[in-house]
């Protein structure tokens, strides 16, 4: 058996001895028998560090890890520079815990500081917090924040990924507030449909952008819609893309989110991610989870600390803007010293080449038989072909070669015309040499 | 210390990124960022002792003591680390066909297997990120169980004066009403009190176990035949799940839904505040509502089950900080049954032993009896006599390599101080620390007036907190360079 | 101070301008038992308030407390300085009214100053 306790039996007993009991046993008098396991856990033995190490390299091993991934749908494989892994993986912080102690928590505090400085120059809003679970929660949590006393519906375009509108309907359902999904025309919100549809009663809008299906939304247009109401505007925007892309800020956005794991996190089946979320001063005080701020101690030395926390659970309790306790601080400087590690001209090159790649691709793919794309507007590292082949036997074709090819939309729910229709991605990490590859595999599959 | 956005200089730079290699792209101007983007602008070596140097003013289970009460600081082991960080497991995209991860598959089930059997529980789901994502993941699971048996005006939870503050939030968050039950002197729930509030209104009552006042709650079996006789839901709280594995579980206790604190009991780090992973469990009566349903096998292949209509839907895109979970499945393998035990018996035994030696010195509200994994000392003699608070208790021993135990919780007891010292230390670190909560406790007394200027030794003394929140300053400003 | 001056329990002042107007503030003592408030959450111009009932609260770093309205009515008026500067309730208490209310329907049992004085020095 394997454990990380340090105390020997001999030390135990001694410890034992000293409180004035005979048995550990008898510390645990107040749980009832009936209550009491009289059995060992149905669990097999433990073992050593080395059998331990065989047998999850071993599980590890059943995974296939692709060469090749041209796949996103909100997961995206950037190349992660070795400083951020080195950084990250520092014992101290790691194994902190929430800076509650600001004396002794400098160093957490300051680069949670630094990674809001960071979220906002990206997305050019005035107030970022420290994280949340990631891109889908940090949107449900944006459009709780929207709420007013006389304005609680949601308006959720059709072409945000649908995992983060379930998310959203998930956190509202038994609530006050209700949600309704906005059509798409063309792969991008229908903004006749969305004019109709805005009234005193309406919380919010969210978008995403660049959307689902790759396309970049009309971020203006809605922004002059919305600009003369009280609706809150939410943009759900994608941090690489913000190297090149008009922000939310500029959009007139009120609050910005998105998913942060394209910035210096790994692909990780899914988790850990990062949420990152952004707004106006005018919203500070709405934006959930912690906060830091700039201070000072009694010499005036500039000092940080978790600040506002009196919208916090632990004081407000049942009247808190959000239940979060536990974030991804450690994503979140992921995040920053990935930024740190790119700088202005790192971040704006992978946009570029992200870009380029993904336009290389569907040239290429649309110069394919049978190949075509399904919308024309302009798009950033994501975009959908239709094909009239057999999505499944090109998608295996791919992966005989170790390619992870795009992702199939077949069974998208707000997209009943998804038949034949594959979204595919390219990054900074697919070579052109890659993508022709990928062409001459396609070619050979009727 | 420096800002990183106060180092480096206009070009400076990492060279990370290849030249392109297709033709460049560019999309009408209307679509382009006019405004700047202000970040940093290093050499590697700069963004190294950067980090190196917040490192060093940053304090973790590593640097030393951190009895950090209702938190389970105990040891991260290095090999979760390490095999957590497997490309195996961190280059798999979650989107991949199910054949292609059939290992993280594998884990998930294992996971759920073996958290099932520690909790007594039927069904494991990992999507919740955090105690506070599975305790609303919990409670929508209650809503939708009423909600189905057209049992909607159910609407109030019901929780502890003791509890969480994460447990009102969560419940409000959900939809709910609030209902808060008082403790007695004893510091465990009034029976008699719950039996007053509950109704044809209840959905479901709160619970840690442990409670927050590290004691078993020896009643509970009454308790929650109280909630289940009303019609209500009995949701277990994890988060102290750390001083019983092995010798009882919720399951059995009469909870039918609950969460678990991966980053607390299961020995996975912080990280600063996070990724931590709040996995929620439950009975066969709530199966078919959990946001997404388990892992089957067929053939040998694993797969992911169809979501059942019921579902009360995702909580977060894919399924949680899986990660978080290998690591966590690595401890469980490594301790197993007996193990798993052991750890939660040495738990116990260092609280008590702490306790019983601070007894002599400290008032402990609840020490008449044994404690659990964790104890609360009340320095509220000391505030009244000598205007010692419990703040600057923890603050004075920021000078002596330790981390305070948490302050002010819970809301019950006045000048609190909760500590949960783990079984992962020493008996020489509890011995240490013990030496030195008395010293503190003797200089206190003698000298009260100096309280105040604690702590001395560390990077900055006590920050101006009021100034921080009545003029937040929450970004740089980069025309100040 | 006016003698119009009437406070609650809950240690919130009450000054009526004519029968069916008053403002409302928090008392000397309050402000001192809740230490530095950092914000004040206010109600809107408009919104009814209820006697008995919370109409704002007040945080302090490490804590945020209620203020119950003595009076029944509706907000005239909102003192909007508090927004940026709640310090002035620490320190000026007792001339910083928090909200006006008018058409006031309903009030609750009040205690005079002298009244108040002999609550705050028992307790």
């Amino acid at each position: 058996m394997g454990t990380y306790v340090p105390n020997t039996k001999e030390e135990q007993k001694q410890m034992q001895g000293i409180i004035g009991i005979d048995s550990i046993e008898e510390l645990y008098s107040d749980i009832p028998d009936e209550v009491k396991l009289n059995a060992p856990l149905n669990i097999p033995s433990g073992m050593s560090e080395m059998e331990l190490s065989k047998k999850i390299t071993n599980i590890a091993g059943k995974n296939k890890v692709f060469d090749s991934v041209f796949r996103g749908c909100g997961a995206y494989r950037h190349y992660i520079p070795a400083i951020v892994k080195q950084v990250t993986s520092k014992e101290e912080f790691v194994t902190a815990y929430t800076p509650y102690q600001a004396e002794i928590s400098q160093g957490i505090l300051q680069s949670i500081y630094e990674y809001q400085t960071m979220i906002c120059s990206l997305t050019g809003m005035q107030v970022a917090n420290a994280s949340v679970y990631d891109g889908a929660c940090a949107a449900a949590e944006a459009v709780i924040m929207s709420k007013e006393r006389k304005r609680k519906k949601a308006l959720v375009s059709a072409s945000t990924n649908p995992m983060i509108i379930e998310t959203i309907a998930t956190y509202i359902r038994g609530t006050d507030m209700e949600m309704e999904v906005i059509p798409t025309k063309n792969g991008i919100t229908d903004i006749d449909v969305l004019k109709e549809k805005l009234n005193d009663e309406t919380a919010c809008l969210l978008i995403q952008q660049p959307n689902y299906y790759g396309l970049i939304e009309d971020g203006d247009e809605i922004g002059r819609i919305l600009g003369d109401t009280d609706i809150k505007y939410i943009i759900s925007c994608n941090p690489i893309s913000l190297g090149i892309l008009k922000t939310p800020a500029e959009y007139g956005a009120d609050i910005a989110v998105g998913e942060g794991q394209s910035l210096g996190m790994s692909l990780s089946f899914g988790g850990p991610y990062l949420g990152f979320m952004a707004t106006t001063n005018k919203l500070m005080r709405k934006l959930p989870g912690r906060i830091v701020g700039e201070t000072t101690d009694a010499q005036g030395n500039r000092a940080f600390v978790l600040t506002l926390q009196a919208r916090e659970q632990h004081i407000r309790r049942e009247k808190a803007s959000s239940n979060i306790c536990s974030n991804q601080a450690l994503c979140a400087m992921t995040a920053a010293v990935y930024l740190a590690a790119m700088g202005k001209k790192g971040l704006q090159k992978v946009a570029t080449l992200s870009m380029s790649k993904a336009h290389y691709l569907a040239n290429r793919l649309c110069e394919l038989d049978g190949y075509e794309m399904v919308y024309k507007g302009e798009y950033f590292h994501e975009f959908v072909t239709r094909v009239d082949k057999d999505v499944d036997k090109i998608l295996k074709a791919l992966e005989n070669h170790g390619i992870l090819g795009g992702y199939p939309l077949g069974n998208n729910p707000y997209n009943k015309e998804s038949k034949g229709q594959i979204l595919w991605c390219a990054t900074e990490v697919n070579t052109k040499e890659e993508i022709d590859t990928l062409i001459q595999i396609l070619k050979e599959v009727d | 210390m420096k800002l990183i956005f106060e180092k480096g200089n206009t070009n400076r730079g990492c060279d990370l990124i290849p030249e392109c290699d297709v033709p460049v792209v560019t999309l009408s101007q209307k679509f382009h960022r006019k405004i700047e983007l202000n970040l940093p602008e290093l050499s590697e070596t700069e963004i190294s002792r950067h980090y190196t140097e917040l490192a060093n003013h940053t304090f973790g289970v590593n640097n030393g003591f951190y009895p950090l009460g209702s938190c389970t600081m105990k040891y991260n082991p290095k090999v979760n680390e390490e095999l957590a960080k497997l490309p195996g497991f961190t280059d798999v995209h979650p989107l991949q066909p199910e054949h292609t991860v059939q290992g993280s598959l594998f884990v998930l089930q294992q996971a759920e297997k073996y958290l099932c059997e520690i909790t007594g529980m039927d069904h494991m789901n990992f999507q919740p990120a955090a105690g506070a994502h599975g305790e609303l993941t919990g409670l929508k699971l209650i809503w939708a169980y009423h909600h189905d048996r057209n049992d909607s005006k159910r609407d109030k939870i019901i929780v502890p004066d003791s509890a969480h503050g994460t447990n009102p939030a969560s419940a409000a968050l959900a939809g709910f009403t609030v209902i808060n039950v008082p403790s007695t002197d004893d510091g465990l729930v009034d029976v008699e009190a719950l039996r007053g509030v509950v109704g044809e209104d209840t959905a479901g009552f709160m619970l840690t176990n442990p409670n927050t006042v590290g004691l078993f709650e020896k009643d509970i079996l009454e308790i929650t035949s109280i909630i289940h006789q009303a019609g209500g839901l009995n949701y277990y709280d994890g988060a102290n799940l750390n001083a019983i594995m092995g010798v009882a579980r919720p399951g059995d206790m009469g909870f039918d839904v609950i969460h678990l604190n991966l980053h607390k009991t299961f020995s996975t780090p912080h990280g600063g505040g996070g990724p931590g992973s709040g996995p929620v469990g439950c009975k066969e009566i709530l199966s078919r509502y959990l946001p997404s349903q388990g892992i089957i096998e067929e053939d040998g292949i694993l797969g992911f089950a169809h979501k059942d209509e019921k579902s009360i839907g995702r909580v977060k895109s894919f399924y949680g900080n899986f990660l978080v979970v290998v690591k966590a499945l690595a401890y469980i393998m490594t301790l197993g049954a007996e193990g798993l035990k052991d750890a939660s018996c040495n738990a116990v035994l260092n609280a008590n032993y702490m306790m019983h030696r601070l007894g002599d010195v400290f008032d402990i509200p609840f020490g008449n009896g044994p404690c659990m994994h964790e104890f609360v000392i009340s320095l509220n003699k000391l505030k009244k006599e000598k205007a010692v608070s419990a703040l600057d208790f923890a603050k004075a021993l920021l000078d002596h390599d330790m981390h305070p135990p948490t302050m002010y919780f819970p809301l019950i007891v006045y000048e609190a101080l909760m500590v949960e010292p783990t079984e992962t230390e020493t008996k020489e670190t509890l011995d240490e620390a013990i030496r030195i909560y008395k010293e503190v406790y003797a200089y206190a007394c003698k000298a009260p007036e100096t309280m105040g200027d604690y702590p001395l030794t560390t990077p900055i003394g006590r920050p101006d907190e009021v100034k921080a929140a009545r003029n937040p300053i929450l970004r740089f400003d980069f025309s100040s360079k | 101070m006016s003698d119009k001056i009437l406070f609650m329990k809950s240690h919130e002042w009450v000054q009526f301008l004519d029968d069916t107007t008053a403002r409302i503030g928090i008392s000397d003592y309050a402000q001192s038992e809740l230490g530095d408030l950092v914000f004040i959450n206010l109600p809107e111009v408009g919104d009814e308030v209820i006697v008995g009932e919370s109409f704002a609260d007040v945080e302090s770093v490490k804590a945020v407390s209620n203020v119950y309205s003595p009076v029944t009515g509706t907000v005239k008026a909102v003192n909007e300085d508090l927004l940026d500067q709640p310090e002035l309730v620490n320190s000026e208490a007792m001339e910083t009214w928090f909200i006006e209310v008018e058409n006031i329907s309903d009030k609750a049992d009040l205690l005079s100053e002298l009244e108040y004085k002999k609550l705050i020095s028992e307790s």
